[in-house]
């Protein structure tokens, strides 16, 4: 290899880091803004009761029992004689207070045993998810009732019970954030730095939590209201003081001569809790959308618009000999994907390639150039949004870039195989290798059952399975990544395909298992004549198997050809950079030379 | 010892067998040993589940030791408590292989990279005078710093991550797998790095890879595991051109070479040796 020099690099120019809290975003988002607007007014009018009730809560006036709205009481008085509004104001401090006890009781025990549990794990997680199970199985009404019991008729006795019911919620949120993040490196990293266990929690481990945890307070909050309401109604709360359960139960007994009375207290009850479950949607919304980006697919990032201006393709010389039957022939294909502003974002531009009968193309290039989207766009597989913009493909008379669904369906399978990169995620966990080997032979070929079967297994046997029967009957995590890729071989070839696109098809293997995997893939490819397309970052592999190359940038081919031409005599200085690139022929480094060692 | 930084010493490693019963535990290394000097680079080979990684997490401290010795200096480290073990974070450094979970994505890239200075209780404007020099080390401009890790390319990242293994100076950096995710020419880059910081720095890494061709380029002496055991370990051009263990040599001629004349030789090569193998 030679030496690379080793500029310093520059970095897309992506945007100012976003750092807007997430409180100014909230702010921006409509549910957001009202629900928080709601939620503030009742906690200021809860606070300065005193000062903005017309009346005292508790002076209870004989002449004026069920008094009308107006007058001299805007929402009228109760049956006991008490202004509605100036109760409904009072009420509005405990019914807050104990709604917050409960979430932070909760939240307490919830937040702490989960992020302990998550983070060592061991008995503690086994012991701290049975008393979980175990709380949320206790039917929490009736243990209040019990409780009011012992303790009287106490709010916050009955709040700070309720939140150790409603602890196991945050356990489970927390404990399921917790040990997902435990798993990722940079917490392994953190360790190696030297950070100790309460530093990586409070740094590593906290930020996680803490978006689920607040979400999930503002539901509980509403909750907990909702339950307090519950208790007054039923006469269990304090009478002492006017609450909104309580005043729900006075207009319940004057349901008829006064029903308006109603209206009042299950609006407070009704609106608090709903902008508690708004504000908690619209913060999940906010948090979500930008907390933690998702993590891009390699194989998926696009390249930006591709500019690169229209060079011709360096075509080397066909070797005498080698012109079979033109199986697959793409002409200036081009591949976009739909942008949310309307327009088309390029991804694979002027492709042309072709593909004979008995021939192994390779196409190769890094990631983002476009292969995989090439080999995509033959099958008509392309992920949602991205479609065939421009170009022909031509199979064996048939235009796949214009067929129907219907066609399609026809020819992938029966005709045109896939072998896949994951082996593991293209075999369903829940059916067995058999199961799935012979219902696409069935389909495709209209055999029987039994037929299918022993076909199947003689498939098995031709790829070099040991034991055909048992890795029939087999689920797929009963077998290796090798094996697994054997097996969807297997299928590839079920049917006699005339084409096979082979995308990366050994990258997830081992090189051992490689070798063997190449091997197979080159006698399977010999035996039934087929064409192969075969999508490869590797130039070990082209190397091995290809017939024919062509080296892909951006979405486009820059050079094509024999690959032994190719090989020999790269033209295009992007293909020389490649091979530059390939640590393979280096020299060995020797041993270390010390003053010792002379 | 003298001339020995690392000495691994029939090191056995043993994951506990999950669920109830008394199953046997996972052995991932059973008696390994080998040794670093100071300013070497010892590259590791083996196939997935061979132990190699295990190796150096337990080097990291990041593996249940059950046998065997890790010496640091002549020191014994395989069992030290974790306050013991965060005095030595200076000393033994890591690089992961995926440059996508091994950064915080809430973090910026000065967060990230101050984070090992802050436990030494470095004061706030000398960190950040640390931060540009490790970004120049790593050759990224020195605005990065401000910068989530997601705005960067997988090699960025990698050079992020080489950038905060670095921060305190080790003598040590186990590299796991630190290339097998980058694409071919930034991986030609990043190990350019690597061979470039050694050479200035003298550090030494434990380079695990299950590429032979990128091992053999930056290796003085390479070990090639093979179900948690050592089966070949020695001078990086012997190992790796004249491998004498049978399994080495499937190894390496398993993997295919870029050129199709040698390797349909290679190919030729390694079906008699596998016929020679099973014949036997």
């Amino acid at each position: 290899m030679t030496a690379v020099p080793l500029p310093p690099e520059a970095v897309p120019g992506v945007s100012a880091v976003e750092h807007a809290g997430v409180f100014r975003r909230l702010l921006k988002d409509p549910t957001g803004v009202v629900s928080l607007a709601f939620l503030v007014l009742t906690v200021l009018a809860g606070v300065f009761a005193p000062v903005l009730a017309p009346h005292d809560p508790d002076k209870a006036s004989a002449a004026d029992i069920l008094a009308k709205p107006g007058g001299r009481y805007l929402l009228g008085a109760d049956g006991s004689g008490h202004d509605i509004l100036s109760r409904l104001l009072y009420a509005i401090r405990p019914t807050l207070e104990g709604a917050v006890l409960a979430v932070l009781v909760a939240a307490a025990i919830g937040v702490t045993a989960g992020l302990i549990s998550g983070y060592y794990g061991r008995w503690f997680a086994g012991a701290a998810s049975w008393v979980a199970s175990l709380l949320m199985a206790l039917p929490g009404i009736v243990v209040l009732l019990a409780a009011r019991a012992v303790i009287g008729p106490s709010l916050f006795g009955a709040m700070t019970i309720f939140g150790i019911l409603i602890a196991p919620a945050f356990y489970r949120v927390v404990h399921a954030a917790v040990s997902g993040v435990r798993q990722e490196l940079y917490v392994d990293a953190a360790r190696v730095s030297g950070l100790s266990d309460a530093r990586i929690i409070s740094r590593h481990i906290l930020t996680v939590v803490r978006a689920p945890a607040i979400i999930l307070a503002a539901n509980l909050a509403g909750i907990a209201i909702a339950i307090e309401a519950g208790l007054d109604f039923l006469g269990l709360g304090d009478l002492s003081r006017p609450t909104w359960g309580g005043m729900l139960n006075d207009a319940f007994t004057n349901i008829y001569s006064a029903p308006l009375q109603l209206l009042w207290p299950s609006l407070a009850i009704g609106l608090t809790c709903m902008a508690l479950a708004l504000l908690g949607n619209a913060l999940r919304d906010e948090l979500e959308r930008s907390g933690t980006p998702k993590r891009r697919r390699r194989a998926k990032r696009a390249p930006a618009t591709v500019s690169v201006q229209r060079e011709p393709v360096i075509t080397h010389d066909e070797i005498a000999g080698s012109a079979g039957e033109e199986l697959l022939l793409v002409r200036e294909l081009a591949v976009g994907y739909d942008q949310p502003n309307g327009s088309v974002q390029t991804v694979v531009e002027d492709v042309s390639l072709t593909v004979r009968r008995g021939e192994v193309h390779g196409l190769i290039g890094e990631s983002g150039s476009g292969k995989t989207q090439t080999a995509f766009a033959i099958m008509r597989l392309l992920p949602p949004g991205g479609r065939i913009v421009a170009g022909d493909i031509n199979f064996a008379g048939v235009d796949l870039a214009r067929g129907s669904e219907k066609e399609m369906t026809r020819l992938r399978g029966a005709r045109i195989a896939y072998v896949p990169q994951e082996p593991m995620s293209n075999l369903d966990p829940s059916f067995t290798i058999g199961h799935q080997l012979t219902e696409p032979i069935r389909v495709s070929l209209g055999v029987g059952r039994a037929e299918a079967r022993a076909r199947a297994l003689q498939l098995l046997e031709r790829v070099g399975i040991p034991d055909p029967p048992r890795t029939f009957a087999a689920y797929p995590h009963q077998i290796s990544g090798g094996m697994a890729q054997r097996v969807l071989i297997a299928g590839a070839v079920s049917c006699n395909p005339d084409l096979l696109i082979a995308d990366e098809p050994t990258t997830a293997l081992d090189v051992t298992v490689q070798a063997e995997v190449l091997d197979l893939l080159r006698d399977l490819q010999a035996e039934f004549q087929m064409g192969v397309l075969l999508v490869t970052h590797n130039f070990g592999v082209v190397a091995d198997l290809c017939d024919r190359v062509s080296v892909m940038r951006a979405g486009r081919i820059v050079e094509t050809g024999p690959v032994r031409s190719v090989f020999a005599d790269p033209r295009h200085p992007y293909t020389k950079s490649l091979f530059d690139a390939i640590p393979e022929d280096s020299q060995p480094r020797g041993p270390l030379l010390t003053k010792e060692t002379p | 010892m003298t001339g020995r930084l690392l000495e691994v010493d029939k090191l056995i490693v043993e994951y506990p067998a999950g669920g109830f019963g008394r199953k046997q535990p996972f052995r991932a290394l059973n008696g390994v040993s080998l040794d670093i000097r100071p300013g070497e680079t010892v590259g590791l080979v083996g196939e997935s589940g061979s132990g190699k990684t295990t190796l150096g997490r337990a080097v990291l401290g990041l593996a249940p030791v059950t046998g065997g010795a890790i010496r640091y200096n002549g020191r014994d480290i395989s069992q030290l408590s974790r306050s013991k073990r965060r005095e030595l974070s200076s000393e033994i450094q890591v690089v992961f292989q995926d440059p996508y979970t091994s950064l915080n994505p809430a973090l910026t890239i000065e967060q990230i990279l101050t984070e090992p200075l802050t436990i030494r209780k470095v004061a706030k404007a000398e960190a950040t005078s640390r931060v540009r020099e490790l970004l120049d080390q790593v050759r990224l401009p020195a605005d990065a710093g401000s910068r989530l890790p997601r705005e960067f390319s997988g090699g960025q990242r990698q050079r992020i991550a080489i950038a905060r293994a670095l921060a305190l100076d080790p003598r040590l950096i186990v590299c796991d797998e630190p290339v097998s995710a980058l694409d071919l020419s930034t991986q030609a880059r990043v190990l350019a790095l690597f061979k470039e910081i050694q050479e200035r720095t003298g550090v030494a890494y434990l380079f695990v890879s299950h590429d032979l061709a990128v091992v053999r380029l930056l290796s003085h002496r390479v070990a090639v595991m093979h179900r948690g055991e050592i089966v070949e370990w020695g001078d990086g051009d012997q190992v790796t051109a004249r491998p004498q263990h049978p399994y080495t040599r499937t190894l390496f001629l398993a993997a295919p070479v870029p050129d199709p004349v040698a390797q349909a030789e290679r190919r030729a090569e390694r079906q008699r040796l596998k016929a020679a193998l099973t014949t036997n």
